[in-house]
């Protein structure tokens, strides 16, 4: 039905969309690996950070990536402080009732949003957001092609980080034995809360490298929300790897089923590919017993 | 069935079903009904959340399945609303059962079930968008034919009797599976599954049982809505609106209580009216507050309102000492 | 003093002159002293989805209501002033009900407003129980009138209107241009007028000699365009015809703009960017040149023009909603002031029997059959030059169509 090249191009374009999904989803593994949490308000926080970089851009001029080393920071003391004193005391330790409690922050952050941006859409418009890279019949945004840049370098820092730093090392003790960890004098709270801290860091970052391709409005939160449990469940909970697999992968499922079933129906090739793995694979591709 | 053990529901219903006839007010009825709409569907959540402890995040699945099955019965087949009530709550049933049948064969709990339920709101959502014979996503609109025939009503007096009918039946399912076997072995399934497994409970059929009948009582919630509104649209049926709407009403009401759906509703509807009293300018701000009253909810009040409810219930007692040792 | 004598004078003749009225007509005395203002009930979704829309129809109303007094009221219950009492939909039918429940039970005279089908649908609906007067400002989906409600009135034209409408300009347009363009793509969401529209286009374009290569139909919200785009670069159409809420359209004219697609022109119908200034504003060079069939003022009108201007200066956006639900206020007013009264019924037969002229849209005179305005429709626009103008028909027309576009 479609020519090769279109269906070639999609496949890479849906690549390139899923790259930013992976960066989405990175936070969200991390959650989930160490602190075996879902956290529900990922997506209402992706919106609040988006949120954030068009303020700064309309308001002080920045360009959306050199915002990372200022929102950066800034999201993860926010994203500490709301594990430190929100979910991690007010859960009583139970797992549903950290469920409901990141559900309604993202109710609350949602709706925060509403109130002071109204629902309008609203976009950005660098210089570069039309510039594209011509490779042969291919067509690719510029934009798009530095998130998956920055994405795979996120990871990849992350990954050294968990790997060699300090933190990193007690950051995967207390994820593997919790008891243990804390029994040597890691000080498992505080883990927790830097783990959460660095999930909403990664957000700042696929914030930036979404709002130039992208629009933004309060409820944007919801849609990226399923699609990121889609790559953490398909690639591992707690698997960075996985993480960046998988958004790859759901990336080109999305364009693809949007292609041949029509961008109506086609959402549905997110969500059959959730209940699928959740059904025949819980462990995702490279996770570990779920 | 000793009586007894209703004569709180029927109280209660007793009070409500008198209300309309002390108010004049149109306005009031109308907010009541909807709150009673809302309160149906929360008890099918509370049932398998609350007393069962399947969370669901997706329960609009439920909800939408029974609306759409009473329209489509009632637009696309030109059969009567009544029989259309029956086929929707066997609807209804049968996609709970599905959902859980397939999740408990990939041995999924907890909030990976939340999320499963989840997806599959949207899934039914999406198709019902993409369909032609649901009427896609413009919805669809119910002729308006008034009579008792029609299950719609001209004086909206006798629809607000109805759907008290309706939720006094689910008061009384909850009250009667309290008392039960099966509502003894929820219980131990949501306290620890594999210790209710090792003695000898059968997991899988408690857990079928109760998300057949929660789902049944959140599609009739659905053919209310349907009823009332006669409009139908994909987003309002099988939008997480829903979900979360009767996922909250039993948090904060009481989590597997009786009453519970019943009082959170009210307290969250009232809320959000005095919500928008205040600060009805702002956009968002009542669903915003009810976001911080659910995480205030679990924080102070994990067992919800109606824990500050004193009850003669047994396991009350047994928390407070006979004696007090503190001064 | 001169002031004095004169407005002495100007008392006693006042006096004299609302004496002899009083003898004519008893009622109106006991309203003459302080005339009553009449309770108009305004319905907007200024929260949800709908805001943006909900916030230009209330603007509307307010000048609206404002016009009306500023005119000296309704004359035949003694200069009573249009008081507003607004309601907000908040983009779902349940408030939407609700909301009427509570302004009926303030005394409105009628509702106007509620923008989207759906809330439409349900206040409308809600307020025959009461016969209460209701107004649709812009809902355009024909079940609003196809339900035989007799207090229902939509001022502006209706979904199947509009598509045979744009279809008929299309064909005119292209036609006057010489028939530069054969291949068409369709692109629209899924909902009513999307889908319609796409259904009755692909039927009848291909009688007039285009070809329609696709039908591309797409969710809202939609995350991404760049497939959509990817299609139409692969066909390479003549036209491009987008019928899709504004996010998405400005996603994808971005995202054709970013693939370096060029048509001969896009038309769009019903579209939610192509006639908003906020996306010719924001994107002024990919907003270019795109024509819309839709509902816009007339500009040929002064006092549309003037009330541009004055929403303009208050630091306001323009937008059609806006002429709208102004000239919906003052159809009511008219009614009421036929009707002589705010009885219900009164109302309503006023409104069916009216042939109201004073209103800022292309519609000439108003006839109701019912409850759709016979005269309404929609005109053909064009972004041009950072502005919108009407292109079609002429006798509304403030600007030549600037089409084909070279590609």
């Amino acid at each position: 039905m479609y020519s090769m090249s279109i269906v070639v191009e999609a496949i890479l374009t849906g690549m390139l969309t899923g790259s930013v999904y992976a960066l989405v989803a990175l936070g969200l593994t991390l959650v989930y690996g160490v602190l075996h949490i879902i956290n529900f308000s990922h997506g209402a926080m992706l919106a609040a950070a988006m949120f954030a970089v068009l303020m700064l851009n309309q308001v002080f001029g920045l360009d959306p990536y050199v915002q990372i080393p200022i929102l950066v920071p800034v999201l993860f003391v926010a994203g500490y402080a709301i594990q430190r004193f929100i979910i991690g005391p007010g859960s009583h330790g139970k797992d549903e009732n950290i469920l409901m409690i990141t559900l309604g922050i993202s109710i609350v952050i949602e709706n925060v949003l509403l109130a002071i941006f109204r629902s309008d859409i609203r976009s950005i418009n660098t210089d570069y957001s039309f510039n594209v890279f011509e490779v042969g019949p291919f067509i690719f945004s510029q934009a798009r092609v530095f998130g998956l840049i920055g994405s795979v370098v996120t990871a990849v820092v992350l990954w050294i980080f968990l790997a060699r730093s300090d933190t990193g090392k007690a950051i995967r003790a207390v994820s593997k034995e919790k008891l243990g960890a804390s029994l040597v004098g890691i000080n498992v709270n505080h883990v927790y809360a830097t783990t959460f801290g660095i999930g909403f860091a990664c957000l700042a970052i696929a914030a930036c490298l979404l709002l130039p391709t992208f629009y933004v409005n309060p409820s944007i939160g919801g849609t990226f929300v399923l699609v990121a449990f889609t790559v953490v469940v398909l690639g591992g909970m707690g698997s960075i790897v996985g993480a960046m697999m998988g958004g790859l992968i759901i990336g080109v499922v999305e364009s693809l089923s949007g292609l041949f079933l029509g961008e109506s129906l086609g959402q549905i090739g997110i969500f059959l590919t959730f209940i699928a793995v959740l059904l025949f694979r819980p462990a995702g591709l490279f996770g570990a017993k779920a | 069935m000793k009586l007894k053990n209703y004569l709180s529901i029927i109280v209660v219903v007793a009070l409500l079903a008198i209300l309309p006839m002390m108010l004049q007010s149109n306005v009031v009825l109308n907010f009541l009904i909807y709150i009673l709409i809302v309160t149906l569907g929360a008890q099918g959540w509370n049932l398998l959340g609350g007393m069962a402890g399947q969370n669901s995040f997706g329960h609009a699945a439920f909800f939408g399945a029974g609306a759409y099955a009473i329209s489509m019965w009632q637009i696309n087949l030109g059969l009567s609303a009544w029989s259309g009530f029956v086929v929707a709550i066997a609807v209804g049933a049968l996609v709970g059962w599905i959902v859980r049948f397939l999740s408990f064969r990939a041995g999924l709990r907890g909030s990976y079930f939340a999320l499963v339920t989840l997806a599959f709101a949207e899934v039914l959502r999406v198709l019902a968008n993409s369909a032609q014979f649901t009427g896609g996503a413009s919805g669809r609109l119910l002729p308006i034919e008034t009579g008792v025939q029609h299950l719609q009503f001209a004086d909206r007096t006798y629809f607000y009797w109805f759907a008290l009918a309706m939720v006094a039946i689910g008061l009384v399912i909850v009250r009667w599976i309290s008392l039960t076997r099966f509502g003894a072995h929820m219980i131990a399934v949501r306290e620890n599954e594999d210790a209710a497994r090792a003695l000898g409970i059968d997991v899988l059929r408690t857990k079928l049982r109760a998300i057949t009948i929660s789902a049944a009582m959140t599609a009739v919630s659905g053919c209310l809505y349907v009823q009332y509104f006669l409009y139908i649209d994909p987003t309002l049926v099988f939008g997480p609106k829903i979900s979360i709407e009767v996922l909250l009403a039993s948090m904060v009401g009481g989590l597997g209580t009786v009453f519970g759906p019943l009082v959170g509703t009210t307290a969250l509807h009232v809320l959000g009216e005095a919500a928008k009293l205040f600060a009805g300018e702002i956009p968002g701000i009542d669903l915003a507050v009810y976001g911080c009253v659910l995480i205030a909810a679990i924080c102070f009040l994990p067992r919800g309102l109606l824990s500050l409810w004193p009850t003669r219930s047994a396991s009350k007692k047994a928390q407070q000492p006979a004696v007090e040792t503190q001064p | 003093m001169t002031t004095r004598h004169t407005s002495i004078n100007r008392r006693t003749f006042i006096k004299t002159g609302v004496a002899g009225a009083a003898v004519l007509a008893a009622p109106a005395v006991l309203r003459a002293q302080t005339p009553p203002t009449i309770k108009v009930g305004v319905l907007q979704p200024v929260t949800g989805a709908f805001a943006m829309d909900g916030g230009f129809g209330r603007v509307g109303a307010e000048m609206g209501v404002a016009k009306v007094n500023a005119m000296g009221g309704i004359k035949a219950l003694g200069g009573a002033k249009f008081e507003m009492i607004f309601a907000d939909a908040r983009s779902n039918p349940e408030v939407a009900v609700q909301e009427v429940e509570q302004l009926n039970s303030r005394g409105v005279a009628a509702i106007v407003g509620g923008f989207a089908s759906p809330v439409c649908l349900a206040a409308s609906q809600a307020a025959s129980r009461y016969n209460l007067p209701y107004i649709v400002d812009v809902g355009v989906t024909d079940q609003i009138i196809q339900r035989g409600l007799k207090n229902t009135f939509r001022f502006s034209p209706g979904f199947s209107l509009c598509t045979r409408t744009a279809i008929e300009n299309l064909i005119k347009i292209n036609d006057a241009a010489g028939k530069p363009a054969k291949t068409i793509v369709l692109v629209h969401e899924d909902g009513l007028f999307g889908s319609g529209l796409a259904k009755m286009m692909a039927e009848e374009l291909p009688k007039h000699g285009f070809e329609i290569l696709d039908s591309i139909s797409h969710p809202t919200p939609a995350r991404d365009m760049s497939n959509v785009a990817l299609r139409i670069r692969s066909l390479k159409p003549d036209l491009i015809i987008p019928s899709s809420y504004y996010g998405e359209t400005v996603l994808l004219c971005r995202t054709l703009r970013q693939q370096r697609v060029r048509a001969k022109g896009i038309f769009a119908v019903l579209n939610g960017a192509a006639s908003n200034l906020r996306f010719v504003r924001e994107f002024p060079d990919v907003a270019e040149n795109i024509m819309d069939c839709n509902h816009w003022h007339d500009p040929q009108k002064p006092a549309a023009i003037a009330l541009r201007q004055e929403v303009e200066a208050a630091g306001k956006p323009w937008n059609y909603n806006i002429a709208l639900n102004f000239s919906d206020m003052l159809l009511l007013a008219d009614a009421i002031e036929r009707a002589g009264s705010v009885d219900h019924e009164k109302v309503i037969e006023a409104l069916a029997s009216s042939t109201f002229e004073g209103h800022l849209m292309p519609y000439g005179p108003t006839k109701f059959v019912d409850g759709q305005n016979m005269g309404a429709a929609p005109v053909m626009t064009q972004v041009q030059k950072g502005d919108i103008n009407v292109i079609f028909p002429e006798e509304f027309a403030d600007a030549k169509a600037n089409y084909p576009l070279e590609i």
